[in-house]
Parts: structure tokens; C-alpha cells; sequence
């Protein structure tokens, strides 16, 4: 089978690697892929709450590479979405549990099952982000428009290059497109000068995440909103496919628009 | 934007400048080089040049200096004595 083995990171912590990491899988899924992801941050595992299943978890990550059980057995199907997978990490141990070396024979094994296999990096540069790095044929880096995540992703894009991973692809996360509108955010472009690197998605801040994770129902599984749909558009990008950027432009409700004719200026 | 800003001029947008910072910000951060990189680089070029020329070790000087487009490493070598064969 002809697999891809994606790392998702930001150096920075909770810019939204987890749920794009959750939100792109179930979409590669929709399209028909087989698709696992695997989360990579032992000791503060958070991917099966945001895909919604952390009530079937009976092996993790750790016990695969301890040898408790067989891979097949600490990977959860999850039942909404055909093709759809999920291997947790370990919460009670820490980064040391697993090396390189475990990670890079894990996705070997994988990479006999299923298309792509969608890595969870824990946040910053150590031994955890280096795990996840290590079986990646290429990465995704997640970024918001904040002058700490853009420079975090600028560190985090040089150590991939470093190590041969590259090139990156680009998902800027939480744009919230009345503050670019203002001058008062970093746009897609200020981002993409300074960081240079292919643009798969451009996703805006949009509470139906907030609403999705609390219910631990991943956005692209079930609702239609903006960021529900860019994350779709994210996985059809990774794939290769070309597909024009969404228009983040909100519809305006009446008191929103009389004060924006108010505030003309 | 206030009424004043509005009327005495316009105020530079927060983005330019995050924009500006991040750029200058992160040409500092690329310029770096690993203390122990700096290390093996400056080893090995006195290792290389002692076969030739007896230098001052203490007076070495290696550096790293970046302007906007590229950077540059600059070595100062203090030589003692020429050696007159190749060792």
C-alpha cells in the first residue's frame, strides 16, 4: 500500500495541532482513505477527547512498544466514520516510554494497513517532538497569526529541514478575519512571507470548534460550519488536490453591518 | 480607531507592526549556530591551518554576523610563525 506518514506540530502549545490533527483525519476518512492517527504526546494525551474516544481506550501507544499488547489491539476504530482509526498514548508515562526507533517501526507496520497515518506532536522541540518527527515523510505545521506561534513555526520548520522531513505545508490556524480586516492580525500573506512555505489551510476562529470538542464530536464529522469546511479543504490539499481558499468573511447581522457604517472612516 | 487617531493622522496598524518584529525577531534566530557547532567549526579550522602556520589559539576570534539577505562567518586567525615544510 502506498502510505503516507504526516507529523503534525507547532513547537508552540495550543495552537490547534490536536484538532486539526482529529479534524483532517475524519476528512481524509470522508473521502474514502484509510486513515489512523496516532497520538504522540504520552502524559498528556488529549486526541481521543477531541475525537471523542476516550471511553474505548483498553491499550495505548506505550503498552505497543512495551510489548503488552499487539499493534492491532491499542488501535480503536471508531465506529461514525469508515476507515477511521486512532492509537492513543500513554497517560500515566512520559516521553522517555518510547524512542525514535518505536515510532519509526510502529508506522512501518501501519504503513501495511492504511493510507495515511497522521501523527500528534506534543508541543515544544525535545525528545517528544523528535518521536513524532522521526517516522514522518512530511509534516504539517499548525500556526495561528501570533507573532509567539510564527516565530515558534519559523524554529519548528528549520529543525524539520534539518533532519530531511521537509518540505512543510502550512495550516494558520484561528484567523479571525475582522481583526485582519482592522489591521489589528497578521494576514495569510505577512504569514506565508515570513515563513515560506506551502499554504494547505487557512482555518478561522470559530466556536463551533469549542462546541465540537466539548461534545467530542470532531467539527468535519458533523456540522457545516467555516472551520468545518476549511478543514475539509486542508485534507483535500494534502492529498494534492488544488482547491480554491475559502472567503472568511462572516455575514454580517444588522447591528454588526449599521456599525460598521457607523465606524467608516 | 479612536476619534483622535481618526482626525490627527493614522496610527500604525498592530499587524505591521507584529509584522516588523517578527521578521527582525527571527533573522536573530536563524543566525544562531548551535554553541557546539561554533565549537567544531572553529577545532577544525585551527586543526587545517596548523598544518601550514603555527596560530594563536587564544586569540581566535570566529563570529557569525547576518544582514537581511545572508550570512556571513568570519574568522580571525592570529599566525605566530610560518612553518617553512608541510608537516
Amino acid at each position: 500500500m502506498n502510505s503516507t506518514v504526516i507529523t503534525v506540530t507547532s513547537g508552540k502549545g495550543g495552537v490547534g495541532k490536536t484538532t486539526t490533527t482529529a479534524n483532517v483525519s475524519v476528512a481524509l476518512a470522508l473521502i474514502g482513505y484509510k486513515v489512523v492517527a496516532i497520538d504522540s504526546d504520552i502524559g498528556l494525551r488529549n486526541l481521543d477527547v477531541v475525537m471523542g474516544l476516550e471511553s474505548r481506550i483498553v491499550y495505548d501507544l506505550v503498552d505497543v512498544v512495551d510489548g503488552v499488547c499487539r499493534l492491532k489491539q491499542a488501535t480503536i476504530r471508531d465506529k461514525r466514520v469508515k476507515g477511521l482509526f486512532l492509537i492513543p498514548a500513554a497517560q500515566t508515562r512520559d516521553k522517555t516510554a518510547i524512542t525514535q526507533e518505536n515510532m519509526i517501526s510502529v508506522c512501518e507496520e501501519l504503513k501495511k494497513d492504511f493510507d495515511y497515518i497522521l501523527i500528534d506532536s506534543p508541543a515544544g522541540i525535545e525528545q517528544g517532538f523528535k518521536n513524532a518527527l522521526a517516522p514522518a515523510n512530511r509534516c504539517i505545521i499548525v500556526t495561528t497569526p501570533e507573532v509567539s506561534s510564527v516565530r515558534d513555526a519559523d524554529r519548528i520548520i528549520g529543525l524539520i529541514e534539518a533532519a530531511d522531513k521537509g518540505p512543510s505545508q502550512l495550516v494558520i490556524n484561528r484567523v479571525r478575519q475582522e481583526m485582519v480586516d482592522r489591521g489589528e492580525m497578521l494576514d495569510v500573506d505577512d504569514v506565508l512571507d515570513i515563513l515560506g512555505i506551502e499554504l494547505v489551510g487557512v482555518i478561522p476562529d470559530d466556536e463551533a470548534i469549542i462546541i465540537s470538542t466539548n461534545k467530542g464530536i470532531p467539527a468535519t464529522l458533523e456540522d457545516d460550519s467555516l472551520a468545518s469546511r476549511a478543514l475539509k479543504n486542508v485534507a483535500y490539499r494534502v492529498t494534492g488536490k488544488q482547491i480554491p481558499f475559502l472567503d472568511l468573511h462572516q455575514p454580517l447581522n444588522l447591528f454588526q453591518r449599521f456599525s460598521k457604517l457607523w465606524n467608516r472612516g | 480607531m479612536s476619534f483622535f487617531t481618526r482626525l490627527f493622522g493614522k496610527a500604525t496598524k498592530s499587524s505591521d507592526i507584529a509584522k516588523q518584529r517578527l521578521q527582525l525577531v527571527i533573522i536573530q534566530d536563524r543566525m544562531k549556530l548551535p554553541p557546539d557547532v561554533m565549537d567544531n567549526i572553529r577545532d577544525e579550522i585551527i586543526t587545517v591551518i596548523s598544518k601550514y602556520v603555527d596560530v594563536d589559539v587564544k586569540g581566535i576570534d570566529i563570529t557569525v554576523t547576518q544582514t537581511a539577505n545572508h550570512s556571513r562567518l568570519i574568522a580571525d586567525i592570529p599566525i605566530i610563525n610560518y612553518k617553512l615544510t608541510v608537516s
